[in-house]
């Protein structure tokens, strides 16, 4: 299928970049655990506390840190009007749209995989269970949708740091409340489905807010 | 084949190109002059497909770019003023992921045959960032060519090459125009746009204002004309 | 919309608007019976409501006028969709003051996170975020283009946002907003219809004031093009 392997042409490019600078990553990585030592000390993070305030410190960490890797994807794409080369190949737009937001996806998981043990282990808080990394998947999944569109549009503005974060976050917020309070719900001893209602708001925010970027992601694009 | 009827794009109340009609024939070659802000590299964006008209029609190869975009896109070259190459990712890398958007059959092959053609096979696993400017204008006209365009639309390609390179474009085009490949290249320079056309035309102000094929026009003339449309 | 000929129902529109709002008014101090509980501070409540219904609605208009812009790329489409949005934010940051201004005697706090005030607030931030979004981007296409794209996803999300704070607000129920009821009275919800209707009708003529604004202000660029072309030969 034409579709899924320009998709994956799409990803593996991203991916061979970042082998060769792994600014994505690092960048994400490192600030993540600034943000971990900073909310230690803002919150006076100690074992007592820890459970209630950690789902909402993670999702802090990773929602700030994703910001970071969504504007460095895109940014490549902007720089040598890579982004043309994109839009002048024979391949539909979604398939450049799945593949930028499966690459963000996948650069956000893998800084999660390296932030979750260390919460584990630095709060003392359960995270390492199959339905928190569910949680997780489907939060990063609707993140990484909304901010792949957002960032497209991002880097063609004057202060593109800036710009990203204020026009993502609010359009966020549902991801945020559903993934924070299903995370908070397992690590308090929860099943998933006593957190089903949260996982529901993640699943319908992930279908909606994917469709509308599929659409509305080419009008970005071309001018 | 390109064909454009009435064609005018504006930008807001600024006009970037009024009511073109146009016909290039396939396997000509055109050189598409005018001073900057003519409205070049917009006909050019518009002829490949990465831009819509405000009005008027557009045909390439007889087919419309706002329904058949994806077979036009084949058979389309664009070199741009973007080099539309990835700094973190070796010549070779970026020859190769673009092969693969345009299914290009044999890639392998066929990128070593081109990274050879713009001497560049020795440097090949170097990352496009550490190349120089002129490394970097060579790889991108590979990049154009890797799929055999029937159609390629070049902008200003001569600008930033080194005399060397210069050579080694101008014999490219040369080999792709006698294959039968229709080429339109915009420049802003007299020299350039009369050695290579067999048919020049001028852009001013959005306005096609001169179309003659290039035996009939002698350089004395031209000049003279050209210096009253950039002055 | 454009031009002077329709300058007379653009006045009536003006005039009809406020004279609407001074009968509002009226029924909210006269008409209104005075709530048994909060007292004359309920009063602020046909306004806070009446406001809260004509941003959401602006914003609803940005978002049709994005699809229809998106669809056709005709710049009347874009002025709909700017001038809705900025007079939609200007009633929405209406409705979070005197949605504050109420729970300070009600509450005894000038914030509850009650879900209805929250989703206003979440609007107001996102739809700054659309004028940030237009001021920060070049080029008059991609900018129609731009705040388009962001006003359409911007108002799929508010719905999902709204849902997902009540349930927040469900789970950790606020003590503050325990006495949240409040006895509606016929005369009240006849108050509430004819304020609701009067900021609506402001609405429309603010929209169209400010949509005849960038006409003329297109028409001054325009001419200033016109000017500068032809002083230049």
């Amino acid at each position: 299928m034409s579709f899924l392997r320009k998709l994956l042409a799409v990803i593996n490019k991203d991916i061979a970049a970042e082998m060769h600078t792994r600014e994505i990553i690092s960048a994400m990585l490192v600030f993540s655990l600034l943000q971990l030592l900073i909310f230690s000390f803002a919150l006076d993070l100690h074992a007592a506390i820890a459970e209630t305030v950690a789902p909402g410190v993670l999702w802090a960490t990773i929602v700030f840190a994703g910001t970071l890797g969504l504007n460095r994807s895109l940014a490549r794409e902007q720089r040598n009007s890579c982004i043309d080369g994109l839009l002048l190949a024979p391949m539909s737009r979604s398939a450049i749209f799945f593949g930028k937001v499966a690459g963000n996806f996948l650069f956000m998981v893998l800084v999660e995989a390296a932030l979750v043990p260390l919460f584990s282990a630095l709060f003392g808080v359960a995270l390492f269970r199959l339905s928190v990394l569910l949680v997780l998947g489907l939060g990063t999944l609707g993140y990484a949708s909304v901010g792949t569109l957002m960032a497209a549009i991002a880097v063609n503005t004057r202060a593109r740091e800036v710009m990203l974060p204020v026009l993502l976050f609010p359009l966020a917020l549902p991801v945020l409340i559903g993934a924070v309070q299903a995370t908070g719900g397992l690590v308090s001893g929860g099943s998933l489905v006593d957190v089903a209602a949260w996982v529901r708001v993640l699943v319908v925010y992930d279908l909606v807010i994917t469709a509308v970027s599929l659409v509305t992601f080419g009008y970005v694009l071309e001018g | 084949m390109i064909e454009a009827f009435q064609l005018t794009k504006s930008f807001g109340p600024r006009v970037a190109l009024s009511e073109i009609d146009l016909s290039i024939e396939d396997g000509d070659f055109v050189t598409l002059m005018g001073p900057n802000g003519a409205g070049k590299t917009t006909l050019l964006r518009i002829l490949a497909t990465l831009s819509r008209p405000s009005s008027g029609r557009v045909r390439i190869a007889g087919m419309d770019p706002a329904r058949e975009g994806e077979r036009i896109r084949r058979c389309i070259g664009f070199l741009s003023h973007g080099t539309m190459l990835y700094d973190e990712l070796t010549a070779e890398q970026n020859l190769r992921f673009y092969a693969r958007l345009y299914d290009v059959p044999g890639a392998s092959s066929r990128v070593d045959d081109l990274l050879q053609r713009v001497g560049l096979s020795e440097r090949r696993r170097d990352k496009v960032s550490t190349l120089s400017r002129g490394l970097k204008q060579r790889l991108a006209v590979a990049r154009a060519v890797l799929h055999g365009p029937r159609i390629l639309l070049l902008d200003e390609p001569y600008t930033g090459l080194d005399p060397q390179a210069v050579d080694a474009l101008t014999d490219l085009l040369v080999d792709v125009a006698g294959r039968g490949c229709l080429i339109l290249l915009a420049t802003h320079r007299i020299n350039r746009g009369l050695a290579l056309g067999r048919r020049v035309l001028v852009l001013d102000q959005g306005r096609l204002i001169y179309d003659r094929p290039r035996e009939t026009i002698t350089l004395r003339a031209f000049t003279e004309f050209y210096r009253g449309v950039t002055s | 919309m454009r031009g002077s000929d329709n300058y007379l129902a653009q006045h009536l529109l003006t005039v009809g608007s406020g004279l609407v709002m001074l009968v509002a008014l009226g029924m909210v101090f006269l008409y209104a019976p005075r709530e048994a509980v909060m007292g004359d501070v309920q009063r602020i409540f046909y306004f806070h409501v009446a406001s809260a219904w004509v941003g959401f609605f602006g914003f609803f208009v940005t978002f049709l006028a994005g699809v229809g812009y998106l669809l056709s790329g005709q710049r009347r489409w874009d002025v709909l969709a700017l001038s809705s949005v900025e007079v939609g934010v200007t009633f929405i940051t209406m409705t979070v003051v005197t949605g504050s201004l109420w729970a300070k005697p009600a509450w005894g706090t000038y914030w509850t996170w009650e879900p209805r005030l929250t989703i206003s607030a979440v609007q107001l931030l996102i739809y700054v975020a659309y004028l940030m979004l237009r001021g920060s981007v070049e080029g008059r296409e991609q900018r129609a283009r731009f705040s388009s794209v962001y006003g359409i996803v911007a108002f799929v999300t508010v719905p999902l946002s709204w849902f997902a704070i009540r349930w927040w607000r469900t789970i950790h129920p606020d003590i503050l907003t325990g006495g949240d009821q409040m006895a509606i009275a016929p005369r009240m919800i006849h108050t509430l219809l004819v304020s609701i209707g009067a900021f609506t009708l402001l609405y429309a003529a603010l929209l169209s004031l400010r949509m005849k604004l960038e006409w003329t202000s297109d028409e001054l660029i325009r001419m200033r093009l016109k000017l500068e072309r032809r002083s230049r030969g």
